[in-house]
């Protein structure tokens, strides 16, 4: 490597770094990608759903180039006790139409594809090589990176080092990551040929699945599980909150075991072959964990800024690495304008403030609050199944109208009325 | 699906090793005295850590390196870095 200095360093070619680093190339100015992992995406791991609004406007073409597995047709919700699961099942063709809504992505593969779109524009990435620090002048200001053997200069460096971002705790953006704000995901990829999978599914041509899980999936543990269709593939996995693992002290990879051993998903997951299992953090902890998200000659984007919303429904992360991307290579172009790169890259946070990113984020800040709620993983999902179970059930003994099964139900949960209440309207506020 | 232990899953998995290099460090006294749980026994979604004679030890050549340890444990008690660039687990699905 050359000791010119550049435009931009980016560290990390993730969905957030690889954008921001085919947007500042498209400007004109020289940047380079630089990766830990032998390629992109060879360090990424995401549950797969991937929300396609937000690329598309940068790259109209990905619908026919990226290496997309399925499209997001069908998606259910599931409350699962040991042995039941009560499905809200909706299934809808206006997904399947452009503007596309959801696809599922494995990011070895999709990772590298946003990546060449990168080089494509002119970025250059420099693959297998670790940044271990940041390199500040005597006033403090980010002037570069030491990467290996090197140091290397430019006016900006954007970290986007994924969701334990060391870069952005060593410049001082962020401090220690609290077990509240994080949790772990585990996945496995799991082989199926494609025939089975549409037949399983009921899937016709790229149309995918998508579910989510809620109680017995977590043995109780604040979080979820999902299973998403890829093309000859499904994602499987769990997203647990750390400090619940903790307080638990619970295995994750034994509660991944009873999940993928549950009667509702091992008749899903027959037949298959495990491809890989692997295991991330996931940022969850919203506004309450933002990090600082510039400093002089700094910016932080993507998972290392916390970019995450968990509303319960669906965990989405890549469309605000997008957003923020977006927002962070505009700031660049204007700072570059202005002939400052200190104070200038405050535009960063307006910039992200007036965005769909942070307006999102502000939507759903109280989503963690509502989701810290053991209610929502054990007694629910249970009274729902006790209460399906009472509905169907018709035996020799008079049926009682089902408005007093339902009173029954709600007894037997022992979840009192006014603790019904106050989730009902704590979730009309966080949703 | 057939039922696979963690050591098993992981025998799936794709790792660069890093030879020589181990990318995280116990200090045993630190962390039996700040964390009497000793969380990273159980946290660990790659089962990295153990006790063997008495010791708490890291397989790191095996480490998935999503970071739950870093987080749970106190840093005191756990030095956890990346593989140094091109080393550690390598994700062909993701």
């Amino acid at each position: 490597m050359s000791d010119d200095k550049f435009d931009v360093i980016i560290v990390g070619a993730g969905v957030a770094g690889s954008t921001a680093a085919a947007l500042l190339a498209r400007e004109g100015l020289q940047v380079v990608l630089i990766e830990r992992g032998p390629y992109p995406g060879s360090k990424n791991l995401s549950g797969g759903v991937l929300y396609t609004r937000a690329l598309e406007r940068i790259f109209p073409e990905y619908a026919e180039e990226a290496p997309l597995e399925r499209c997001i047709t069908n998606q259910v919700i599931s409350f699962m006790t040991a042995d039941a699961a009560f499905n809200i099942d909706f299934k809808t063709a206006a997904f399947q139409k452009a503007p596309y809504n959801a696809f599922t992505v494995l990011r070895a593969k999709f990772d590298r594809w946003l990546a060449g779109k990168a080089e494509e524009a002119g970025a250059m990435l420099v693959p297998g090589i670790k940044v271990e620090q940041v390199l500040k002048d005597a006033a403090g200001k980010v002037v570069g990176v030491v990467a290996g053997e090197d140091e290397l200069l430019a006016d900006v460096v954007i970290t986007a080092d994924g969701a334990t971002s060391f870069l952005a705790q060593q410049a001082g953006l962020r401090g220690r990551i609290d077990t509240r704000h994080v949790a772990t995901g585990v996945k496995a990829v799991v082989a199926l040929p494609q025939s089975v999978i549409e037949d399983r599914f009921r899937l016709d041509g790229n149309e995918g699945v998508a579910y989510t899980t809620l109680g017995a999936a977590t043995r109780g543990v604040a979080g979820g599980g999902f299973l998403y269709t890829n093309r000859e593939s499904l994602s499987v996995g769990l997203v647990m909150r750390l400090d619940d693992l903790v307080r638990t002290q619970s295995r994750p990879a034994e509660i991944f075991d009873e999940f993928l051993a549950h009667p509702h998903i091992a008749a899903l997951l027959k037949d298959g072959e495990l491809l890989e299992y692997g295991a991330h953090l996931v940022p969850e902890g919203g506004l309450a964990m933002l990090p600082q998200l510039h400093m002089p000659g700094m910016l932080v984007i993507g998972d290392a800024a916390g970019l995450v919303i968990n509303n319960g429904f669906a965990i989405r992360g890549m469309d605000l690495a997008i957003g923020s991307a977006v927002a962070a290579a505009q700031a660049v172009m204007e700072s570059k304008a202005a002939g400052d790169f200190s104070a200038g890259l405050g535009r960063y946070k307006t910039i992200l403030d007036k965005s769909y990113v942070m307006k999102d984020m502000r939507t759903f800040a109280r989503a963690p609050h509502f989701l810290d709620n053991p209610r929502l993983f054990k007694d629910y999902p249970a009274l729902l199944a006790d209460l399906m179970t009472r509905i169907y059930t018709q035996d020799a003994a008079g049926k009682p109208p089902t408005r007093a099964e339902a009173r029954q139900s709600l007894k037997d949960s022992r979840i009192s009325l006014a603790a019904l209440a106050r989730d009902i309207l704590e979730g009309a506020r966080a949703l | 699906m057939k039922r696979l232990s963690v050591l098993e899953k992981i025998g799936r998995d794709k790792f660069e090793l890093d030879e020589g290099h181990p990318h995280i460090e116990v200090h045993e006294e630190e962390l039996r005295a700040l964390c009497p749980d000793l969380s990273c026994l159980f946290v660990c979604p790659a089962n990295v850590y153990s006790v063997q004679n008495g010791r708490i030890t890291a397989d790191w050549a095996g480490c998935v390196e999503c970071g739950t340890c870093r987080v749970a444990c106190p840093p005191e008690g756990l030095t956890w870095v990346f593989p140094r660039g091109g080393f550690g687990i390598v994700y062909r699905e993701g």
